[in-house]
């Protein structure tokens, strides 16, 4: 799966447009960590805490996004945002969304690229008309 | 006597968040100044089409980095005071300011880390962790930096 929020893939043609995929999710760490970081509001400094559920929550959106865009059969994720929102204190909640899209690299001597999985040409499939978007399995 | 001790208490808790927040300031700058200049040969590009396309191979790759910095209580103590009188809180600029750069420091370490050049579409955002549902906030500063890498092979 190519992640990427440029509007295009360099080397590449894009096939189909499968429409929006998106993938959130809503995080938050122990509460021994929230009292330390209540602690740290008095000297300052980075929050080590929250930088890693931010990073972690980030990455678990744009994961479920990149399911979602593999259930459609898409190969890449094109002009991904982040976007964030407050849910509750102490939680952070992020959103990832993009075009997924079938591409497919162009036939030009020494300007090939495969990026990724890139499927060849000859081997992509159609996707097939599912009845509904499928949605991507929780873990 | 209870009023006297939540004085000092408080007089305390300044104390403690000017010297050690300045200083972890201090220490903080000096550190994104460094790295920035170790840093300084990837290129951050707001634009949305790399420019020589075409004309050399290359890959791309989503990179991102994040960053939560907090209030110190000295801070969160002015900033509420001059918000009385309105104006310039320049105890929250060097906040923002601090973690703005650290994402992007972060982001540019993650692309030096896969070999890349260049970095593309660069695009901010904030998130709110320690935000209660009104919005007020709780005395953190969260950014994220995210933009596509560009790896020429």
């Amino acid at each position: 799966m190519l992640l990427s929020n440029l509007e295009f893939v360099p080397g590449c043609d894009i096939v189909q447009y499968l429409g929006l995929v998106q993938g959130s999710s809503v995080r938050a760490k122990h509460v021994g960590r929230d009292i330390m970081a209540g602690l740290k509001n008095i000297t300052g400094g980075e929050l080590k805490g929250y930088t890693e559920l931010l990073q972690e929550t980030r990455q678990q959106a744009i994961d479920r996004m990149a399911q979602e865009a593999q259930a459609v059969g898409a190969n890449a994720v094109l002009n991904i945002r982040l976007s964030t929102s407050s849910v509750a204190a102490g939680a952070a909640e992020v959103m990832a969304y993009g075009t997924a899209v079938l591409i497919r690299p162009r036939q030009q001597p020494g300007q090939i690229q495969q990026p990724g999985q890139i499927q060849q040409p000859g081997q992509i499939q159609q996707p097939q008309a599912a009845p509904g978007r499928p949605r991507p399995p929780r873990p | 006597m209870d009023v006297l001790i939540t004085i000092v208490l408080t007089i305390l808790l300044l104390i403690v968040g000017l010297t050690i927040g300045s200083w972890q300031e201090r220490r903080h700058f000096r550190s994104i100044r460094e790295r920035e200049e170790a840093l300084r040969a990837i290129l951050l590009i707001p634009s949305r089409y790399p420019p020589n396309y075409d004309q050399r191979p290359y890959r791309t790759e989503l990179v991102c980095g994040s960053v939560v910095i907090a209030m110190d209580y000295f801070k969160t103590f002015a900033g509420s005071l001059r918000q009385i009188f309105g104006g310039q809180i320049s105890f929250y600029e060097t906040l923002v300011e601090r973690a703005r750069r650290e994402a992007i420091l972060r982001m540019k370490e993650e692309a030096r880390d896969k070999q890349a050049q260049m970095i593309f579409n660069v695009k901010f955002s904030t998130a709110n962790i320690m935000k209660d549902k009104a919005g007020n906030p709780g005395g953190s500063v969260e950014a994220i930096a995210f933009g596509t890498a560009i790896i020429y092979r």
